[in-house]
């Protein structure tokens, strides 16, 4: 395959008027004195009450049907609030997962009584998740878990570690990746299951980052014990389950508008008539960002119609992470001898929270490495 | 269903699209290697020919005109697919061409024809004289038809009248300069709201679409020859830092092609929206010659030796992406303009701009 097709999104993603809505719920609901550092968290910022009136209003959970709590509207209506809150850097990390990625998977493989239960919580904002796939001896070899869970009466007993859960800490559950079948079978002895994040034997300790903040958290399983109800799906089909989950996971506006705060912050101090160097530098990103939206919104569009658009994804992550990544490096070449005023204190200390956060774009939800093995292998190289 | 309809209709064409350059892409390599370098490429009556009788100069035109009736889209992939088989062909420039003409209500063209910029009209009593000097024009010598510009919107359908001097690219591909002084009948020149802006775009257009079309040709080429090519007892294809490089090759193709065809969408507003119409002309132009810039190097690492040889078909597509990368506008003179009108709108307006919510009408 060499020609790789983003078919145009249609027309009219616009929703002009669901766009004014969302502009004018975060213009009266986020404090005025939200900080820009604090919009630079982009999608890692945690607000529990900010989530629930998101769900009060009806923008989580909106691709659900009603009868579980959700809204029954398109994908790209969904889009456009998450574009929207995205620009404004919102906190959205509580339920980003959730939303995300966990109704999604519960909805498609969940049982009903799962369905019932928890995605009516999700649609609420008031039910958040984490993901349980990374372990000390598996990150990018997901298929190399050893958290293992082994049938006993009535349900499983789970053992092992997860590492790098992002909020375990303020989450209610997780959706575990573990091993029920012997590790020879790599993918096929793998599977999926929903844990409540207060059962006993469950412990969850802080990892600390560079930038001295807690998002990362090692969870402990010591013989905890799930009922049979809590499986997620297929005995042994965890691996198929999970990679489903990835498209949805790899091409939203997220994977483009990380370093979007930062870019805004400089065109602030470089004025409305600059050099040069700057009008070339800015013009040159704006490009890209342009066509990385338009590629992200190509793929709501084979999501949207059920199509499998794993590669496109997995070419969007990719180009948006290195484009998020460099928006630092050209911001502080910009910005190198701009006069010290309270604009420049705020846009420097926007940069030095989105250079620590930075390498973490080309790790997160897949590295650089694997997802360009996933594009050789789409291209017929493996 | 109509779309459904639709979609059959385009892949049809751009799959005859496809077999018909295939066919020549073999011959056209060797008819352009036969000759010494600085004779350029040579042109193929036969190709034209065949691309006449496909009636692919008329596609961007609706049915009642002899067009295909298709969206811009698939008439600008026909574009993509000549470029991706390195064909001597001014056919974007010709298609192009004749939207204009029949958008002003002139008659369109089944021979080479050409837009060219920057010539003075002025009023004289048989009509109009058209003067000047248009620069670097694409396959100029084998032209039979052109719409001359002013540049202030004003277009002339020529069919004769005009000195070349040659000149190309570094591809080899006919670049003329063209001497006109000639006078126009009176209908022949029409008001076409054509401004000089609006001309340079629709060529980054066409540019854009020819540079996705030659990444794609030598993403396949990388490919093939790496699963060809055995060293240390296994193909190429099978080194990671090999799967690697593909890899990048492929991402930034498919960025290029996407930015392409985001541009190519917008087409039909190019009169009611030129700013909607001209931001993502310029993205694409930008992006599809940034992806040339990265990606023809690749292919080459990739290749080794053999790549940079004369007999061996990854030039064509290498030495197109260096010099369409520069033409109608290189990506820094597209960054300045894109950049200049985001500053000018400002930090609280950055993301009205990205979401298209700061144009004039919109």
């Amino acid at each position: 395959m060499t020609a790789i097709n983003f078919a145009p999104p249609p027309a009219d993603i616009g929703y002009p008027e669901l766009r004014a809505e969302v502009r004018a719920f975060l213009k009266e609901t986020l404090d005025p004195d939200y900080t820009a550092v604090e919009r630079a968290r982009s999608w890692t910022g945690f607000d529990a009450d900010f989530s629930r009136k998101l769900g009060e209003r009806g923008w989580l959970g909106m691709t659900l049907p009603k009868r579980y709590g959700g809204h029954e509207r398109s994908g790209f209506e969904r889009y456009v609030v998450l574009e929207e809150l995205l620009a404004a850097g919102a906190p959205v990390a509580a339920h980003w997962i959730s939303d995300r990625q966990s109704a999604p998977t519960i909805l498609k493989f969940g049982t009903e009584a799962q369905r019932q239960e928890i995605l009516p919580q999700i649609a609420a904002g008031t039910c958040f998740f984490c993901i349980g796939m990374s372990e000390p001896d598996s990150g990018s070899d997901l298929a190399a878990t050893r958290t293992r869970a082994e049938a006993v009466e009535g349900g499983f007993r789970i053992n092992g570690t997860k590492l790098w859960t992002t909020y375990a800490h303020r989450a209610h559950y997780m959706i575990l990746f573990c091993r029920t079948g012997p590790a020879e079978d790599r993918h096929g002895g793998t599977s999926q299951f929903l844990i409540d994040l207060s059962w006993p034997g469950i412990t969850i300790s802080p990892i600390i980052d560079m930038a001295g903040e807690h998002h990362f958290n090692e969870v402990a399983f010591r013989d905890v014990f799930v009922p049979e109800s809590a499986l997620i799906g297929k005995l042994g089909e965890g691996w198929s389950q999970v990679t489903s989950e990835l498209a949805f996971e790899r091409s939203g506006p997220e994977r483009f508008l990380s370093s979007f705060t930062l870019l805004s912050e400089l065109i602030g101090i470089l004025g409305m008539a600059p050099g040069e160097s700057a009008r070339r530098a800015v013009g040159r990103l704006t490009a890209h960002l342009m066509v990385l939206r338009h590629m992200s919104q190509s793929v709501a569009g084979m999501l949207e119609r059920d199509e499998n658009p794993m590669l496109q994804a997995t070419i969007v992550k990719d180009l948006g992470a290195i484009l998020e990544q460099e928006i630092p490096e050209i911001a502080r070449t910009l910005a190198a001898g701009a006069p010290r005023n309270a604009d420049y204190e705020r846009f420097a200390a926007v940069l030095a929270r989105t250079l620590l956060a930075a390498p973490a774009f080309s790790l997160r939800g897949g590295t650089r490495e694997i997802l360009r093995g996933i594009i050789a292998r789409g291209l017929g190289l493996r | 269903m109509v779309l459904a309809e639709d979609d059959a209709t385009s892949e049809m064409v751009l799959e005859t699209a496809r077999k018909l350059f295939s066919d020549f892409e073999v011959g056209a390599f060797e008819a352009a290697v036969a000759n010494p370098r600085d004779q350029g490429a040579p042109w193929l009556p036969p190709l034209w020919e065949a691309v006449q009788q496909m009636g692919f100069p008329l596609a961007l035109l609706d049915e009642a005109r002899g067009g295909f009736g298709l969206d811009p889209l698939t008439s600008l992939g026909i574009v993509r697919e000549a470029a991706r088989h390195g064909l001597p062909l001014p056919l974007g420039e010709t298609m192009l061409a004749n939207l204009v003409l029949v958008e002003a209500g002139l008659n369109p063209t089944e021979d080479p024809a050409a837009l060219a910029g920057g010539l003075d009209f002025t009023r004289e009593s048989a009509g109009w004289r058209v003067k000047g000097v248009a620069h670097a024009v694409p396959w100029g010598r084998h032209l039979n038809a052109l719409v001359g510009c002013d540049g202030a919107g004003r277009i002339a359908r020529l069919t004769e009248g005009w000195q070349v001097e040659p000149g190309q690219n570094i591809a080899g591909e006919p670049r003329d300069r063209l001497i006109l002084d000639t006078v126009v009948p009176q209908a022949e020149v029409v008001e076409a709201g054509l401004g000089a802006e609006l001309v340079q775009a629709l060529g980054a257009l066409i540019r854009a679409q020819a540079i996705a079309g030659a990444l794609e040709g030598i993403l396949a080429k990388t490919i093939a020859y790496t699963q060809e090519r055995v060293q240390f007892g296994r193909p190429l294809s099978k080194f990671q830092v090999i799967q690697h490089n593909i890899a990048i090759i492929a991402t930034n193709t498919a960025a290029a092609r996407a930015a392409a065809d985001m541009a190519a969408a917008t087409l039909p507003r190019m009169h009611n929206d030129p700013e909607g119409f001209r931001r993502r002309v310029a993205a694409a132009k930008l992006r599809a010659g940034e992806a040339a810039s990265l990606c023809a190097p690749l292919a080459h690492q990739v290749h080794g030796a053999i790549g940079i040889t004369r007999e061996y078909p990854l030039h064509p597509l290498t030495n197109r992406l260096w010099a369409w990368r520069d033409e109608h506008g290189a990506e820094v003179e597209w960054a300045d303009w894109l950049g200049a009108d985001v500053l000018q709108h400002g930090q609280a307006a950055y993301w009205l701009w990205l979401a298209d919510e700061t144009r004039s009408n919109a």
